[in-house]
């Protein structure tokens, strides 16, 4: 039932992916998704590809789960598309049909925005495919630590975010549980109109919310009795420390960002068959 | 008047990376009226199982008959099977939500369809059968303790007068008080109804006293399905999965072995001392 619904799109692998440092899989995200918009010709795109081919391969995630992250966007991908197919002027016209028309500009902006997005995604969600959710929010508390020089609380945002994250999974298989057990004494969740239904939902909020404060209360009892004082000069157990795999991973992306950026955007190379 | 399930398969997020399968071909069937002990470790699959049998969790492959009928059939009425198979889950107490525990054991009457005084008179009728003193009805279920919610909890699905009352580790987090208590509560309903009971644990010692037939699960598989006393003769192998056979069991294959002549079979307390008590007197006889 509601345990189908997965937030936070974790795949369990032990791939060279996998291993590296949040860090560097969140900073090489980043960098690679700025390097799709730095190029104007094909090549730049050509490079991508291949860049983001290699680290699918590496990351041994089935090419199945990084596509279902593009569904959502369908929608967003389709208007993007047309909207600059067709009002795009400048170029050769290449094609009208009353009002529409295309012109060769408008069909290089609509096929790059289309690519542009698609590896966006799928850039993206490789980074969340491979990194446990706690692995992220430790790398982002990382990342962010300079910003605790401004006094914005890092470590709390951090905090915040991994009980949420850990709680998700907790509350809705709560939920379900719950669910489950109002439907065994003939709760009916489907049938009626919409306010019938809004009622329907009481015997399943209430035992819900109950739970929600109890598991809160529990954890922050269990939180206060090891000590937890916030972060200040808080250890890990696990510090964040690069290896050399790490240290490669950037290499390889900073050569992959500047090799095409320099053919991306210096090397006339155009293949347009028409 | 039966429950059977035929090679029933379960698999939790198929098609996904996280994909288990719970269940394997599992066949059984219960007759009414049987008190039945399913028993498993963690993750045995019992849970699965159990929500299978009011069709809460539609199997992946197999088909479960209830009276002979499929339920998985077009057509077939799920709120009325619901109501007559009765499950408790686990810390049921956890499913509380009205402002007085007799309201929120009107809650599964009413689903039913019963006017207000039917609904009343259930509730009352059902709490009265989980020895919850009257003075409790008007309080809101929160403020009662862990053993009287679950008491609650547990009329809340008795008030539906099921056929079927299935419980899920009824006596999870319980003092060994209150454990004996709400056993004894059950099988005294058991005794008195012609309820079918299916009692799922993973204490040995517990379902022990009370159940005609115990069935094992492990790794999603029927392990053994039989009398307790030959399900205990297999002590060794359940001790391998995880499970122990009562204490008794064990104290009674040392006495055999150190010479004593009993009986192993005995599967409680009382059993073992009557056994043990006329093994003595026959030694003193003969010597």
């Amino acid at each position: 039932m509601i345990r189908d619904i997965t937030i936070g799109q974790y795949y369990p692998a032990n791939s060279r992916i996998h291993r590296l440092d949040p860090r560097v899989k969140i900073v090489c995200t980043l960098l690679y998704l700025i390097s799709l918009f730095m190029f104007k010709s094909i090549i730049g795109y050509l490079l991508a590809t291949l860049f983001l081919v290699c680290v699918v391969r590496l990351s041994t995630v089935p090419v199945k789960y990084i596509l279902k992250g593009l569904k959502p966007i369908i929608m967003l991908l389709m208007i993007t598309v047309l909207f600059n197919l067709f009002l795009t002027p400048g170029g050769r016209l290449l094609f009208h049909f009353g009002p529409l028309k295309i012109t060769e500009q408008g069909l290089n902006t609509a096929v790059y925005m289309a690519i542009r997005l698609i590896y966006l995604i799928m850039g993206s969600s490789l980074m969340t495919l491979t990194t446990t959710p706690n692995a992220l929010t430790d790398g982002l508390e990382s990342l962010l630590k300079p910003l605790g020089h401004l006094n914005v609380p890092v470590h709390e945002i951090a905090m915040m975010m991994s009980i949420a994250l850990r709680f998700i999974p907790i509350l809705l298989e709560e939920t379900d549980k719950i669910m489950k057990a109002q439907i065994a004494r003939g709760a009916d969740l489907e049938s009626g109109n919409i306010i019938q239904k809004a009622k329907a939902l009481v015997p399943i909020l209430v035992p819900l919310f109950v739970s929600a404060f109890r598991r809160a209360n529990d954890l922050a009892m269990a939180m206060e009795a090891r000590c937890y004082h916030g972060g200040e000069g808080r250890t890990k157990m696990k510090p964040l420390i690069y290896k050399g795999r790490d240290y490669a991973a950037y290499a390889v992306t900073i050569a992959y960002v500047a090799i095409s950026f320099v053919a991306g955007r210096y090397i006339p190379f155009k293949i347009w068959i028409f | 008047m039966s429950i059977k399930l035929e090679h029933v398969n379960y698999i939790y997020s198929a098609d996904t990376a996280y994909e288990k399968q719970a269940l394997k071909d599992i066949c059984l069937e219960i007759p009414h009226g049987q008190f039945v002990g399913i028993i498993g470790h963690t993750g045995s699959g019992k849970s699965t199982l159990i929500q299978h049998l009011n069709g809460l969790i539609r199997a992946t492959s197999g088909t479960v008959y209830y009276n002979g009928e499929n339920i998985y059939a077009d057509g077939y009425n799920m709120k009325e099977l619901r109501s007559q198979v009765g499950l408790v889950f686990q810390y049921p107490e956890h499913q509380l939500f009205e402002v007085d525990v007799l309201k929120d054991v009107c809650f599964g009457p009413k689903n039913q369809g019963f006017s207000e005084k039917e609904c009343e008179e259930r509730a009352r009728e059902a709490l009265k059968l989980v020895g919850l003193k009257e003075k409790y009805y008007e309080q809101s279920p929160f403020e009662l303790s862990g053993g009287q919610k679950r008491r609650v909890a547990i009329a809340g699905v008795l008030a539906m007068c099921p056929k079927v009352l299935v419980l899920d580790e009824p006596t999870a987090g319980l003092d060994p008080k209150g454990r004996d208590e709400i056993l004894d509560q059950i099988a005294y309903l058991h005794k008195t109804s012609d309820m079918t009971v299916i009692l799922v644990s993973h204490s040995m010692e517990d379902i022990a006293k009370y159940v005609d037939r115990i069935i094992v699960m492990n790794h999603g598989e029927v392990m053994f399905d039989d009398v307790p006393k030959r399900v205990f003769s297999h002590y060794k192998e359940l001790e391998s999965v995880g499970l122990a056979a009562p204490q008794v069991t064990y104290i009674m294959h040392e006495l055999k072995e150190n010479g004593l002549d009993v009986s192993v079979h005995a599967t409680t307390i009382e059993e073992a001392a009557d056994e043990i008590m006329a093994a003595v007197t026959k030694k003193e006889k003969t010597e």
